[in-house]
């Protein structure tokens, strides 16, 4: 059965001066989490086209993050 | 910046200082340590954590915590078993950078110097203090500062709060404010300022954990004086947090819980079970104040804080010294970074001779021109990061797969990319392969971007033809246990990168003059402190007044609580404005237009009554808002319609003339009339210290007067605290009242009556006295018409909202624009002077350099696309886009040195017209392209 587990790909954009500099001081802690998610640093999450997001889902995304 | 340094000795004046420093060892070199922490992890021996307040054990080997600066690892000695009994050294072995260095020794250096800021921040409360609390004797009995460390999400508990005697979550929690702060027992008569405040954030966190817990406060007087404060004791207020004035007698231990004794107004005695008892504890002096003032020669007030005066808020008794943060008086965060700034003007200003004397400007080789049909070759370096991407991801496996991408003509891996020889490989790479892009896998941009970027520049290439991979903090790091999948993600990662590295391009550096001059609007207390404080840092100002002379709210003042004569300081400040060949004053005057950013701006002036009224333009570097603010005469309490009721600031009027009876026989002091919650939301941080002032002054004239004052809070926060414990000490009676019981003021003949709840006494009172003081707010003088002029955000209050309440107290939001004074919020004359210099030094900033740096990641408008609809314009937070017309037609422009690169622009611009450096369209669909296209891993 574990093979048949969900891994979603997941596309983060992430806000360099909040949620990537989070992503940062997550590793500094060694947070564990799934490597699931492939991200894409922006200035800001104001960056984010509504367009980038469905062209991400059309490339096979199964989820988008938003951070910031 | 030199850590692990003690101050020894200080000889010289000032101007010509030389200061003697210890460095104690910290047996790591800091160059090599690549704070990577695998020492810690080996270290076998234990040492108690201070930096979390001892409720975490670490390694002698460690570093503070994880964004410390400089980020190196030391050793403790203390705990250390080869400083101690010259065995173990695991850790050399195991430091792949050979950072450790057993033999490094103590250094006394010698410092030539010509300013001394102090800075040396606050000390502890006595344990002994705490004792009546149970602490040290009950584990689930902590102090605010130990709690504060629990609640972290990055502290030894990841944030978790629980009763350390069980480990249970606490369902019942108190605070107790005041321990240590006001109060004599342990001589520590002052206010702390801050404990209030952070109570009630510890216990918002606390709430946001868990909506369950109950919490109550226990206090004397809540003092949330500071700008926004109150709302937040409201919102605690209305999620269910308690608060109850009293004072509490002893905690005690009650089988696992604990047994809080408190007294209330009224003198009745209750008790209260709790889980856990939070100690809000003061701020203490620092523990070195007295070696500090040995070594300087300053003077210390009688709480062994720098004493300094209302003036001079920031100058020590030396010249060439001056004081920054809780040495010279507790204080928050926001206003110890407005003193550190208003500390480094003072310091600019004694300096200004020597500025720029012994810098050193490095010079690059020439860009290497690099053409958008120029063939695309990129360079990969994977870094191993000593084991720390290595242990995990298979570098050597994602550097291959790098070098079977399109376009990428070298591939590698380095040990460690940041280190000084990985950087000459990667300059000799650049050039023996003719790279034009360089991809580096490694760690943070947010850290090495700059290094490597600096590495591109050095070998001639454009510093933008670079991309970063963060393949250990994202990636190693967190994926510890899962190497196959670290490693897929890494090469994920890298093929994204490269994708967005083929269509980079080299971006200019641009940079714009500024034209070394400030526009000061308004001419108070802080207009004129502010033009003055640049004028000697060498910098001409125009102030400008709206009224028929300069001077503002300061006329009305006559004293202050600390005895200073208000109007001859005021002389001597006016005469200093006038004289000074630096300063243009134009009175009558209002800003009618700006146009222009930061260092460029030129603003429309019209100055002059009647036919003598002109307009001129005047070209600026930056512009200092200092409009103030004016005394609200709330339309209540019999004010101006009876003779017998006056302001505080009347009542100060009053005082200071030569009338017999100037002091009345019996005056009623009414605290927050038409203040928060009332005509005005907020508390105006200087009332109650305005009644203590006219209270002392009163009873000086008339020792037999007799003064009621009925308030809310007492809020003589520092050591205004003292006058008020000496106005109680003189008979003067304090009686709070509740907001929705407050006084009220009626008219009986000649006579005015005050009827009151007295709270002590728990009945209804009448009172007839000679005088009705109101101790009423501050509003902003007219902020609207400037917040439309400059685009300059304001409160919901209209005071000017800065641009980062913490960090950035003095700027606003639009570039190049600063704030000080009453336009900010209501604040004392010594905070006000404070925050004009703060707002001096930051503006000077830019007329120091001469030009404005602008990033090269700005946005830019592409003309031909752009459909003239004024979205970006309506959206940027920043006013940084604006309309011009280009050949009859509307085109939106970006004012680069204003861009703050975030990109809300781009991302709305329904024609594409909007492009990021650095961050395209195109870059960005080709990242998403490149996530999407797994095939080929």
């Amino acid at each position: 059965m574990a093979d048949q587990q969900f891994n979603p790909s997941i596309l983060g954009f992430l806000c360099n001066w909040c949620c990537y500099a989070a992503a940062d001081a997550a590793g500094v802690s060694r947070f564990q989490y799934p490597p699931s998610m492939r991200t894409v640093r922006v200035m800001c999450t104001g960056r984010i086209d509504p367009a980038f997001v469905l062209r991400a889902f059309v490339e096979g995304a199964d989820g988008i993050f938003s951070g910031g | 910046m030199l850590t692990n340094a003690d101050f020894l000795a200080l000889e010289g004046t000032a101007g010509n200082f030389t200061a003697t420093i210890n460095l104690r060892p910290r047996y790591i070199d800091a160059d090599a340590c690549t704070a990577c922490g695998l020492c810690t992890q080996y270290c076998p021996k234990h040492h108690v954590d201070p930096y979390n307040e001892g409720l975490a054990i670490t390694r002698p080997i460690h570093i503070d915590y994880a964004q410390a600066v400089p980020a190196t690892y030391y050793i403790d000695p203390s705990s250390c078993l080869f400083l101690q009994h010259e065995t173990c050294q695991i850790c050399v072995p195991v430091c792949q950078s050979h950072a450790i260095n057993f033999k490094q020794q103590p250094e006394e250096r010698k410092l030539n110097i010509g300013a001394v800021i102090l800075s040396p921040g606050f000390g502890k409360i006595d344990p002994k203090t705490l004792a009546k609390f149970s602490y040290g004797k009950h584990p689930d009995v902590v102090t605010s500062f130990e709690y504060e460390r629990m609640t972290t999400a990055s502290g030894p508990f990841m944030g978790e709060v629980k009763c350390f005697s069980d480990g249970r979550h606490p369902k019942r929690m108190a605070f107790i404010q005041c321990v240590g702060s006001r109060d004599i027992g342990c001589n520590n008569g002052y206010c702390s300022s801050v404990c209030c405040m952070y109570a009630i954030k510890e216990a918002l966190v606390t709430k946001e954990h868990d909506p369950e817990v109950d919490i109550t406060i226990y206090y004397m007087d809540i003092r949330t004086q500071g700008k926004d404060f109150d709302a937040a004791r409201e919102r605690a207020e209305a999620i269910g947090v308690k608060f109850v004035r009293a004072k509490v007698a002893d905690v005690t231990p009650w089988e696992n819980h604990l047994q809080l004794t408190y007294a209330t107004l009224d003198g009745q005695h209750k008790f209260e079970p709790f889980d856990l008892v939070v100690l809000s504890v003061g701020l203490e002096s620092p523990k070195d104040a007295q070696k500090i003032a040995d070594i300087t020669k300053i003077d210390l007030n009688k709480y062994d804080f720098c004493a300094t005066d209302s003036f001079n808020p920031l100058q020590t008794s030396q010249q060439g010294i001056v004081v920054a943060g809780a040495f010279q008086g507790p204080k928050d965060i926001p206003e110890s970074v407005t003193q550190s700034s208003a500390a480094a003007s003072l310091a600019a200003a004694s300096l200004k001779a020597v500025r720029g004397k012994g810098v050193e400007m490095k010079i690059y080789p020439e860009e290497q021109v690099v053409a958008a049909d120029d063939e695309v070759r990129i360079g990969v370096f994977v870094c191993h990061c000593g084991i720390n991407i290595s242990s995990v991801v298979d570098c050597a496996a994602v550097a291959n797969y790098a070098g079977d991408m399109k376009n990428v003509t070298f591939y590698t891996e380095n040990l460690y990319s940041c280190s000084q020889d990985a950087q000459e490989v990667i300059k000799k790479k650049i050039k023996e392969h003719k790279l034009n892009r360089v991809v580096i896998a490694a760690c943070s941009p947010r850290t090495h971007e700059p290094l490597f970027q600096e590495t591109l520049r050095d070998a001639g290439l454009n510093r933008n033809l670079f991309e970063m991979v963060n393949i250990r903090d994202q990636c190693s790091w967190v994926h510890a246990g899962e190497p196959e999948l670290a490693t897929i993600k890494s090469k994920d990662l890298v093929r994204m990168a490269v994708a967005k590295a083929r269509l980079i391009q080299p971006l200019p550096e641009q940079t714009v003059p500024v034209t070394a001059k400030a526009l000061v609007i308004g001419a108070g207390v802080a207009g004129m402190t502010a033009a003055l404080n640049l004028a000697e840092q060498g910098f001409d100002s125009v102030l400008i007044e709206k009224g028929d002379g300069i001077g503002g709210n300061l006329q009305n003042l006559h004293y202050t609580l600390a005895g200073d004569a208000v109007q001859s300081h005021l002389k001597t400040l006016v005469d200093k404005v006038k004289q000074s060949k630096k300063v243009d004053v134009l009175c009558n005057a209002e800003l009618v237009q700006t146009a222009g950013f930061i260092g460029n701006f030129a603003s429309v002036i019209a100055s002059g009554k009647g036919k003598a009224r002109v307009e001129q333009t005047v070209d600026h570097g930056v512009i200092i808002v200092a409009t103030g603010g004016r005394e609200h005469r709330p339309d209540k309490y019999l004010l101006g319609k009876s003779k017998k009721v006056v302001t505080q600031q009347e009542l100060e009027k009053q005082l200071a003339g030569k009338a017999k009876t100037r002091a009345p026989g019996s005056i009623v002091m009414i605290q927050c009339a038409g203040s928060r919650g009332d005509d005005l939301n907020y508390c105006s941080k200087v009332c109650c210290n305005h009644a203590l002032k006219n209270i002392l002054k009163v009873k000086e004239i008339n020792p037999d007067s007799q003064i009621v004052v009925l308030y809310r809070d007492m809020r003589t926060y520092g050591f205004a605290e003292d006058a008020y414990l000496e106005a109680r000490k003189m008979g003067v009676v304090f009686i709070p009242y509740e907001v929705d019981l407050k006084p009220e003021v009626t008219e009986k003949g000649a006579k005015v009556q005050v009827r009151f709840f007295d709270s002590i006494m728990q009945e209804e009172v009448t009172m007839s006295p000679d005088l009705v003081a109101l101790s009423v707010g501050i509003v902003p003088d007219d902020t609207d018409t400037l917040s439309k002029l400059l685009k300059l955000p304001v409160t919901a209050n209209k005071f000017f909202l800065e641009a980062h309440v913490k960090l950035r107290p003095v700027e606003l939001s639009v570039s190049g624009v600063y704030v000080c004074g009453l336009a900010h919020g209501p604040k004392p004359v010594d905070e006000t002077i404070v925050q004009a210099q703060a707002a001096a030094a930051k503006a000077a900033i830019p007329l120091v350099k001469g030009y404005v740096k602008v990033d090269p990641i700005v946005s830019s408008v592409e003309q031909d696309k752009c459909i003239g609809c004024g979205l970006c314009v309506s959206l940027c937070p920043y006013g940084a886009i604006v309309m011009q017309k280009v050949d009859g037609k509307r085109k939106a422009e970006t004012i680069s040195a204003s861009c703050k690169a975030c990109g809300i622009c781009a991302a709305h611009c329904p024609t594409f017209a909007i492009s990021m450096g650095g961050f395209t369209n195109e870059q960005i669909n080709s990242q998403i392209e490149a996530f999407g296209a797994t095939g080929d891993r």
